[in-house]
């Protein structure tokens, strides 16, 4: 397992230097380890004396863990933890008079656990295993939530920039329209209307590929796994890319079994006319497509080939990241949102299958996938 | 007389905003060398003749535009060369020339994505010497 070595600040705040020391020697070899996690947890402890000195400490170093004596000479442990309620560290309050009075104030401001003095090492070691447990977990949540933020952003940025590239096409076609930039001869604006339109559909099928993407992502969506038969999917699908087969006089042909399985019909849909759209849209003039599906054991094994112009190894690695488009000459005309791949690998993940890519620049590619079919489920 | 027709090189990978400066800088009076790739603009500047580039920031790299500005401008420092990036809005990055002390980036002007033609025509026409 990948473990590391995980430290978590404590401060020790009690007026007894000898209290401050004692805790720092108890805690100096001792390592946390979990069953629920590979980290091992290791302590620095530093120590103040009174209440303003663990304030400022707290406010500038923001510990994770905070021992916390109740009666201190300025002021006493709860004022402090008052002062910083809504604060991420872990309180345990040390207390000679375990009182329930002050126990439950204590609990009401935030407080985690509880020592009474005189304690014991173990005693120590014990509650603060259970505290560094949750610091760890706590800890590990807040980063795990910054990085959700994180990569939400970086989607949000680019998918607007993908968005306002088509926009951006649109406007200046039409400014430049408005202008009657070509004269009063209505046929010589044909390609700016007919490019506009491309960018307008291929700003639609985005849009649609983003609601296909998040629809598999958050497992939301309603999936109906019901038998159906993958020659009849991929007969339609072909019949819906047969124009833009023929506008690059692409021919397609097909070796499916009759197979049924048991599957998401809209997800079958949208894998084999990713796949094929691709097939066809990356290919050369007068080029072929050929797809096969076959059965063995235990997987369907999908392959869909072309004699396209291919990618460059370096290419090929970064193919399934979302937004990603390989950019070069023979890439230039084709629109595309850059999302077609990753919703296949997501499917063929429901699918507990595997995805493979053998590609030779401008010899063309072959998408080699296994899938799995799933269990009859009863539709929701 | 007739005026003399400017010949500018435009380096631009997309497609749609190549097509629309090229109409808009002909109906303009200009003739308009095109390029898709530093690469082909490359190539071009060593074989051709042109009296000013209109430069898209980022092509094959990131830096593609500052590169193809330092070439024209150490050949033909009179030539003027503006560069077109969407760069400050997406990363905060601000070039200008008042800022650039050491004079390393070599172009004229700096014109932002959502620009409109008009002031590419205009920034053309105030460097372009007739």
């Amino acid at each position: 397992m990948d473990e590391k070595i995980f430290k978590l600040n404590i401060l020790v705040v009690d007026d007894e230097e000898n209290m401050c020391m004692g805790v720092k020697r108890c805690l100096a070899n001792y390592m946390v380890e979990d069953k629920d996690f590979a980290d091992k947890i290791v302590f620095d402890v530093s120590s103040v004396t009174n209440g303003t000195e663990a304030i400022e400490f707290i406010s500038k170093n923001k510990p994770d863990i905070v021992l916390l004596d109740y009666k201190l000479p300025d002021m006493n442990g709860l004022e402090i933890l008052e002062k910083f309620s809504g604060s991420n560290f872990i309180a345990i309050i040390i207390t000679a008079f375990a009182s329930i009075d002050v126990a439950i104030a204590a609990t009401k401001k935030g407080a985690f656990d509880f020592l009474a003095k005189p304690f014991a090492p173990d005693e120590l070691r014990e509650v603060l295993r259970k505290a560094a447990k949750t610091a760890f977990i706590s800890k590990k949540a807040r980063a795990l939530e910054e990085e959700k933020k994180s990569i939400r952003f970086e989607f949000i940025s680019i998918l607007a920039h993908e968005l306002k590239s088509p926009l951006a096409a649109i406007e200046g076609y039409l400014r430049l329209v408005d202008e009657r930039i070509k004269g009063d001869d209505l046929s010589a604006y044909d390609s700016m209307i007919s490019r506009s339109i491309e960018r307008i559909v291929s700003m639609r099928k985005l849009i649609m590929d983003i609601l296909d993407l998040t629809r598999l992502e958050s497992g939301r969506g309603k999936r109906v796994i019901e038998n159906i038969s993958l020659k009849d999917i991929t007969d339609s699908v072909v019949d819906g890319l047969k124009p833009s087969a023929e506008k690059k006089n692409v021919s397609i042909s097909i070796d499916v079994d009759d197979i049924s399985i048991n599957a998401d019909k809209t997800e079958m849909e949208m894998l084999l006319s990713n796949l094929l759209s691709n097939a066809i849209k990356y290919n050369k003039e007068n080029g072929s497509v050929n797809l096969k599906i076959k059965r063995d054991a235990d997987y369907i094994n999908i392959e869909c080939s072309d004699t396209g112009i291919g990618m460059k190894e370096d290419d090929v690695k970064k193919l399934f990241n979302e937004f990603v488009r390989i950019k070069n000459e023979y890439t230039r005309n084709i629109e595309g949102s850059g999302l077609g791949l990753s919703i296949v690998k997501k499917i063929v993940l429901l699918y507990n299958g595997e995805i493979k890519v053998e590609s030779e620049y401008l010899k063309g590619t072959k998408f080699i996938i296994k899938i799995k079919p799933q269990l009859a489920v009863e539709a929701k | 007389m007739e005026e003399k027709k400017f010949k500018i090189l435009v380096v631009e990978d997309d497609a749609d905003m190549m097509e629309q400066m090229d109409m808009y800088l002909t109906s303009r009076g200009y003739d308009v060398i095109k390029a898709y790739t530093q690469k082909e603009a490359e190539e071009i500047i060593d074989r051709e003749s042109f009296d000013g580039a209109v430069l898209d920031l980022m092509l094959e790299n990131p830096d593609s535009g500052f590169i193809l500005s330092h070439k024209i401008k150490k050949s033909f420092p009179e030539r003027p060369v503006i560069i077109i990036t969407s760069v400050t809005k997406e990363t905060g990055i601000y070039f200008d020339k008042e800022n650039d002390n050491n004079n390393w980036i070599k172009a004229d002007v700096f014109l932002q994505k959502e620009l409109r033609f008009e002031q590419v025509d205009a920034e053309l026409k105030k460097r372009l010497v007739k």
